[in-house]
């Protein structure tokens, strides 16, 4: 075994931040194991993303979210396989998980890795982000087993780096392993428990269309229309950090540095000037469309299509004509 | 409740980050420093803690002399103490981070050690978490909303839209992000308190770790202008038709 | 963002840099008829990044320079009829008893200038400032027209007033990357949006203005200089007050810094810190900037100190711990070596214009200003202390520019004695003979870089012989920077003769086939006389008003020399150069000749007995020049007399300048020679002849007629002025320059006190005096008439108020003294009938 990658789960499905940690994985060159939390692994779309062998670790042994019992099973794991390299998704769990596989361990751990070469025996290079991405470390990562997290915005899904048509494996050739490990008392002391988020919702970080307001939307009461829009999109609003530093809107709403890191097909972002720390939250998106009154503004610099203009009137006319396309009739009486 | 704050100071980037010649550094002539936001609010949550149990507020930090501006800037919004893990000049890495700062809370003792989720320059996201194996205490990380008694703290943050919530006994780690509160600025008699505390310090030995950086470098971003679609509303009709072509109408 | 090809070709002009000044000047160019005008900035607007951006915008009217006080009252105007300016009031407050001397004297000031001003008592001030701490000040000034303004609003505003006009194109995010200069003439400018031909380039860059002027080769004299300042807040009584502002701003001068409501904070801004000087090319681009490019990291060690001067002055509202410093910048500013603007062409080549260095309360008005000047007009506001062609190329250096800075920073709010000395950067210019002056215990005051003895220790054995008759001053204040010695020198030379080191002069030279041409265009006097004759004249702006002062020498059929003073000399060059025709060339030869002053009752014996040459009167007249031998040097004699004696100016090649003057000191002991300094030169001895002064008497506000200088005829060839001229004297003066004696000295506690200038003139009752043109009358110049035992004043009165013999009154330091009209008109007080001077 090359590498073992703690695949996360979403709805039974590998989780897309995991998807892109099995990229990198699959990059060493060498069989891959996934180590899956819960009842069963969706054997299929870990095969199709060239998965040789998963590792189930059923719920009897570890109940819910754990992290340093998901560590002290991957460090079994890594004694069992003879894994060279550890991997795990750029997520809060994948950071969190590592980081005390590390510390059990006493192995090193890079986080947020874009790349991982292996350069002899007990050696990698590693290109990770620092500065959430602002910057690039080259570095040399020495250990017996490389702990690496996958940095979420800058690695593709595996199943996109597959060639067309390629090497991926029949369901029929992964071989699954129930796991079922001896854990102490203390690895299980700290747990999560879970429920619904009072927000609720779309998640922010997986939304495929966000649509940002900034410091150029005015105040608090200027979202309902970032609402609606976000609304007719299927998306969900993201904002920058003076919006929230303002009271404007909740913490959990902030793309950026110090917010969530979004990685959506579009992010419309609106009266946002693009600071740096806003940068590194958005860096991730596919396409960013910018509308902004300042045709100076860096977000431009970043920015595949621009609309100069006040965001007032785009944004409620853009609004208009969206909810004429959905209602013709409405639309023919109102005017854009 | 006697609670240790752990900053790091960091430059102040504004809308470009620059690397020295040599790659080692980022280049800081141009900036200032400030503290990483995850542990702004760090300290405020400390602050807030003791305002309502009673207790202390220590604020650690682990870098150059000059670290000190940032304890003042901590002492200011009211933590009553300060240490200096003095380097020289070399950069820590997270194990060398984590083991001078538990030397520190051993030979003081503390109740709560808070962290920021991640430093916003080296983005390591595991000192909380050595340092916690290291003492041998619990530890939750990346929390956004803290509730803290004299016998334990439960922490939450939220993950793929579920809350999830930690419960810890004392004395336990905790890594915070912004948007646990709102942190305060500092009042002109709080800044004058931090001119005069007295810091302490010691110098806790370097030691080599298994990730060892190369160089720094500022990743190419493709150097397009973007496609102006036009100006206010006249541009609606294209901005649709781009949305229609990205596939998201 | 503009991208390569979006700048138009070709441009009347290039204004680059839209704060508060480049926006001011678009407009004022776009009503004064420019069109195809272009205005570049690096940075977004309507806020580029740039000093207009941070400022604190607010204005305080009161300054001690006229020329400063008219930029401020210009540029407040301009911003009320924007509708950006509230008026809140501001006051000066006082921790200390010289404060509250200083305070007495700005509101003198104030009453010269026409600005409303009052002394409060620290409980006064408490009721306009509820939460200052009456207990720390002794008192304070309140100047009620104080205001603050929106400069980006403003700015905006004019831009597009501009814009709209159709004359200007606008283009932001466009970097200037050079401008092209063809045979010393601006020709392009080269931009990131392409090159776009201009014959006018200017530089409206604030702290990155020097880099600008480096792109085509010119250095200008201003540095970027860090000013710190925090908001504090929120502030609870603010919470519900309207507006932005509604307590009048506090300057607490004493500590360096100011407090304003901003809002629902109070910005404590500081001049108390260390000196922080940026250079521009380290100005952080927009990119590297965490705010703006003028707005760099606090540095909070400095102003620590200041926090507790801000506490103890208002306890509660900033000891609140709910309220706290939500920003704070060390933000740049311009400074200049001598605190004033950088306005107009600049010398080292045509067609590159500067409007520079010039801060929030003056920004409209010097963009006024500078639009006027490319325009070929007299500025409305005299700004020929502002003139970009005023410094010496010492006075551009990087490290003049700098050390002039610091040392002004700390003065910004300090109490400066108006015959203050600069400390830095000196001595750069020294005469031939300042070893001798050394060993005489020369006190030197520098003018342009010049050191210059203003009077001379050794004296002091002087004084004896004319004890009683000095004139000395009892208060500290009137005597700083002052000696009695100055008296016992004019005493003595009246009694015999004086030695008067006069090498800072600016001596030009205008030759060539069409020198006389240009000399005659340029000045008011015949200039078409005998080669060895000495002319005095004026020159004048289109406007009639005076450009300059000075003598001209014929020294052949096409060469003059022009000797003008120090501290206007390159102004004086740039506007010649500015004027000559073909066939005319410009030299400055100041750094080759000295000039030596001889001067007194015994002048003549003591030159006839180091020349062989014939000085008699018959043989060489007054107002004549000629070559003459004085101990084997050659030396050009000139007989003329600015302190009213028989006497000559001895120009003197520099290197033997030293010979010259232990020639003449060796022969002169025995007839009773003394030194004398320009205390006597620049002072007492014109003041007893009313000789008028450039830059005092005579600037671009008054007349010939006005200052008394018109001469019976008018000559036929034409010069600059000369139609204005005509008319001023077709009409009767509306004021008249005077020569006032002070009736009593004594103050309201019974000191004898002696004014210094700038001083208001009121009538008996108290009342400002204005002429028919809004005119004020103040001192403009005022010293010791020692031969008369009087102190002299020179002002200009309304034509009504021109009577001799009639009384007025003066305010000094807030008291009020009698005065008697001595002379409407030039009329000499001392010798009227010049007998000394043609003996």
């Amino acid at each position: 075994m090359t590498a073992l990658c703690l695949v996360e789960l979403d709805g039974g499905a590998p989780a897309d931040a995991s998807l892109r940690a099995l990229t990198l994985a699959r990059s060493l060159d060498g069989e891959v194991g996934a180590v899956v939390f819960g009842d069963a692994a969706p054997e299929e779309a870990l095969a199709d993303c060239g998965v040789s062998d998963a590792y189930v670790i059923e719920r009897s042994a570890v109940e819910g979210y754990a992290p340093a019992a998901w560590a002290r099973v991957l460090a079994g794991l890594i004694a069992d396989t003879g894994a060279t390299a550890v991997l795990a998704a750029g997520t809060d769990r994948g950071q969190e998980v590592l980081a005390h596989l590390g510390a059990i361990t006493g192995l090193p751990m890079a986080a947020n890795c874009v790349q991982i070469v292996p350069d002899g025996p007990g050696m990698h290079r590693v290109v990770r982000q620092r500065w959430a991405g602002l910057l690039l470390e080259d570095a040399i990562l020495e250990a017996p087993a490389a702990l690496v997290t996958v940095a979420a915005d800058a690695v593709a899904g595996v199943s996109a780096a597959l060639p067309p048509g390629g090497a991926t494996r029949g369901p029929a050739s992964i071989r699954v392993h129930l796991h079922k490990p001896e854990l102490a008392d203390a690895d299980l002391r700290v747990r999560a428990a879970e429920s619904p988020a009072a927000a609720g919702g779309m998640s922010l970080a997986t939304a495929r269309v966000v649509v940002g307001g900034g410091r150029g939307v005015g105040g608090p009461g200027g979202f309902a229309a970032l609402e609606e829009l976000a609304d007719l999109l299927g998306g969900v609003v993201g904002v920058s950090r003076v919006v929230t530093s303002e009271g404007w809107r909740p913490h959990s709403q902030q793309v950026g540095q110090t917010g969530t890191k979004i990685t959506p097909e579009v992010y419309l972002a609106c009266g946002i000037s693009g600071a740096i720390q806003h940068i590194a939250g958005c860096a991730g998106a596919r396409h960013l469309i910018a509308i902004n009154t300042d045709s100076g503004a860096p977000i431009l610099a970043r920015a595949d299509y621009a609309v100069i203009g006040d965001l007032h009137q785009v944004v409620p006319a853009l609004v208009a004509a969206l909810r004429a396309r959905r209602e013709p009739d409405a639309g023919a009486a109102g005017s854009v | 409740m006697d609670i240790l704050v752990c900053v790091k100071r960091v430059p102040t980037v504004g809308g470009k980050i620059a690397v020295t010649p040599d790659g080692q550094e980022v280049d800081t002539r141009m900036s200032g420093f400030t503290i990483s936001p995850h542990e702004e609010c760090a300290v405020e949550e400390a602050v807030q803690i003791t305002e309502r149990l009673g207790g202390t507020v220590s604020v650690l930090t682990l870098g150059p002399e000059a670290a000190i501006d940032q304890l003042r800037d901590a002492l200011a919004l009211g933590a009553g103490r300060a240490v200096l893990l003095e380097t020289d000049g070399r950069e820590f890495g997270p194990a060398a981070t984590a083991a001078a700062i538990a030397a520190e809370v051993r030979s003081h003792g503390y109740d709560l050690v808070l962290l920021g989720n991640e430093a916003s320059d080296t983005g390591d996201y595991q000192v909380g978490i050595r340092l916690a194996h290291a003492l041998g205490w619990p530890v939750a990380t990346g929390i956004k909303n803290l509730t803290t008694s004299a016998d334990g703290a439960v922490a939450r943050r939220e993950y793929r839209g579920t809350e999830e919530s930690y419960e810890l006994p004392l004395p336990a780690v905790i890594t915070v992000k912004e948007g646990i509160n709102l942190p305060r600025y500092p009042s002109l008699p709080g800044r004058l308190r931090a001119k005069r505390a007295p810091v302490e310090r010691s110098a806790p030995a370097w030691q080599p770790e298994g990730l060892r950086k190369q160089a720094l470098r500022v990743p190419a971003v493709a150097g397009h202008q973007a496609v102006i679609l036009g100006r206010g509303v006249d541009a609606v009709p294209e901005l649709l038709r781009v949305l229609g072509e990205l596939g998201v109408l | 963002m503009t991208s390569p090809g979006d700048a138009p070709a070709r441009a009347s002009a290039v204004v680059i840099g839209a704060g508060i000044v480049g926006n001011s000047l678009v407009h004022h160019l776009a009503l004064l008829g420019w069109r195809d005008l272009v205005l570049v900035d690096k940075g977004p607007m309507p806020n580029p990044g740039g000093s207009t951006g941070h400022a604190s915008n607010f204005i305080f009217p009161i300054e001690y320079s006229k020329m400063m006080f008219e930029l401020t009252r210009d540029s407040t105007e301009q911003y009320r009829e924007l509708g950006v300016f509230t008026q809140s009031g501001g006051i000066e407050v006082a921790r200390t008893q010289a404060r509250m001397h200083e305070l007495r004297r700005r509101c003198s000031q104030a009453k010269a200038w026409g600005i409303p001003a009052e002394l409060l008592s620290p409980g006064e001030v408490g009721k306009l400032v509820p939460y200052l701490d009456e207990s720390v000040i002794g008192g304070g000034a309140h100047f009620p027209t104080v205001g603050v303004v929106d400069s980006l609003r403003a700015g905006t505003l004019m831009r597009e007033q501009a814009q709209r006009s159709g004359t200007l194109a606008v283009l932001a995010g466009t970097e200037v990357h050079g401008i092209s200069v063809a045979a010393g003439r601006v020709r392009a400018v080269a931009t990131s949006a392409g090159e776009i031909e201009t014959d006018n380039a200017v530089i409206c860059c604030g702290v990155w203005s020097p880099r600008i002027a480096r792109m085509a080769g010119a250095r200008l004299a201003l540095t970027p200089v860090v000013h710190q300042m925090i908001s504090v807040g929120p502030i609870t009584l603010f919470a519900d007050t309207p507006g932005e502002i509604s307590y009048p701003i506090v300057r607490d001068v004493d500590t360096n810094m100011y407090e304003r409501q901003h809002g629902g904070d109070m910005e404590v801004g500081s001049y108390a810190h260390r000196p922080i000087i940026v250079p521009p090319d380290e100005i952080p681009s927009i990119e590297q900037s965490a705010a703006s490019p003028t707005e760099l990291p606090f540095t909070a060690d400095d102003f620590d100190p200041q926090l507790a001067q801000a506490l103890e002055l208002m306890p509660d509202l900033l000891g609140d711990e709910r309220a706290g410093i939500r920003y704070a910048i060390n933000g740049l500013i311009s400074m200049t070596p001598d605190g004033h603007p950088v306005l107009g062409e600049l010398p080292e080549v045509r067609g590159l214009w500067s409007a520079a260095a010039s801060w929030i309360k003056e920004g409209p008005g010097c963009g006024r200003a500078v639009a006027e000047l490319m325009s070929g007009r007299v500025p409305t506001v005299d700004v020929h202390e502002a003139d970009a062609a005023r410094f010496y190329p010492h006075q551009r250096t990087v490290a003049h520019v700098r050390a002039r800075a610091c040392e002004g920073f700390n003065k910004m709010y300090g109490i400066v004695h108006p015959a203050e000395q600069w400390e830095s950067e000196r001595p750069v210019r020294v005469s031939p003979v300042q070893e001798r002056e050394r060993e005489l215990g020369a006190v030197f005051f520098e003018t342009a870089g010049w050191e210059r003895p203003h009077w001379y220790a050794s004296n002091s054995a002087v004084c004896d012989r004319y004890a009683g008759r000095l004139m000395e001053r009892p208060a500290e204040w009137d005597s700083r920077w002052w000696s009695p010695i100055i008296n016992a020198e004019h005493l003595a030379m009246r009694d015999a003769c004086a030695l008067v080191d006069l090498s800072a002069f600016a001596v030009l030279e205008i030759s060539g086939p069409a020198a006389l041409q240009a000399v005659q265009t340029l000045s008011v006097a015949q200039l078409n006389v005998a080669a060895g004759r000495v002319v005095y004249t004026s020159w004048l702006d289109d406007d009639g008003g005076f450009r300059a002062d000075l003598t001209v020498m014929r020294l052949g059929e096409d060469r003059f020399r022009v000797v003008t003073g120090g501290a206007t000399g390159m102004s004086d060059a740039a506007w010649v150069s500015g004027h000559l025709p073909p066939g005319a060339f410009l030299a400055d030869l100041t750094s080759a000749w000295t000039t030596i002053g001889l001067w007194g009752p015994r002048a003549r014996d003591v030159l006839a007995s180091v020349t062989a040459d014939d000085v008699s009167h018959d043989g060489f007249g007054f107002g004549t020049c000629r070559e003459i031998e004085v101990g084997g040097v050659v030396v050009l004699a000139s007989r003329i007399s600015y302190v009213g004696e028989l006497g000559w100016e001895l120009h003197v090649p520099i290197e033997q300048g030293l010979r010259v003057w232990d020639t003449v000191w060796a022969a002169g002991r025995p007839q009773g020679l003394i030194p004398a300094g320009i205390g006597v030169y620049g002072t007492t001895g014109r003041l007893e002849k009313g000789y008028r002064a450039f830059g005092f008497e005579l600037t671009q506000e008054y007349t010939l007629p006005e200052a008394g200088m018109t001469r019976p005829k008018v000559k036929e060839q034409p010069f600059i002025g000369k139609e204005a001229y005509l008319r001023q004297r077709a009409e009767p003066p509306c004021a008249v320059l005077c020569t006032l004696t002070v009736d009593s000295h004594a103050s309201a506690d019974g000191t004898l006190r002696y004014m210094l200038g700038g001083e208001p003139v009121l009538s008996p009752g108290g009342e400002r005096l204005t002429d028919a043109k809004g005119r004020p009358s103040y001192v403009t110049s005022v010293g010791s008439a020692p031969s008369l035992g009087k102190h002299l004043l020179m002002a200009y009165l309304p034509a009504g108020h021109a009577v001799e013999g009639s009384t007025l009154a003066v305010e000094y330091l807030g008291d009020r003294y009698p005065v008697t009209v001595a002379v409407a008109g030039s009329r000499p007080l001392f010798d009227p009938s010049n007998e000394r001077v043609r003996s």
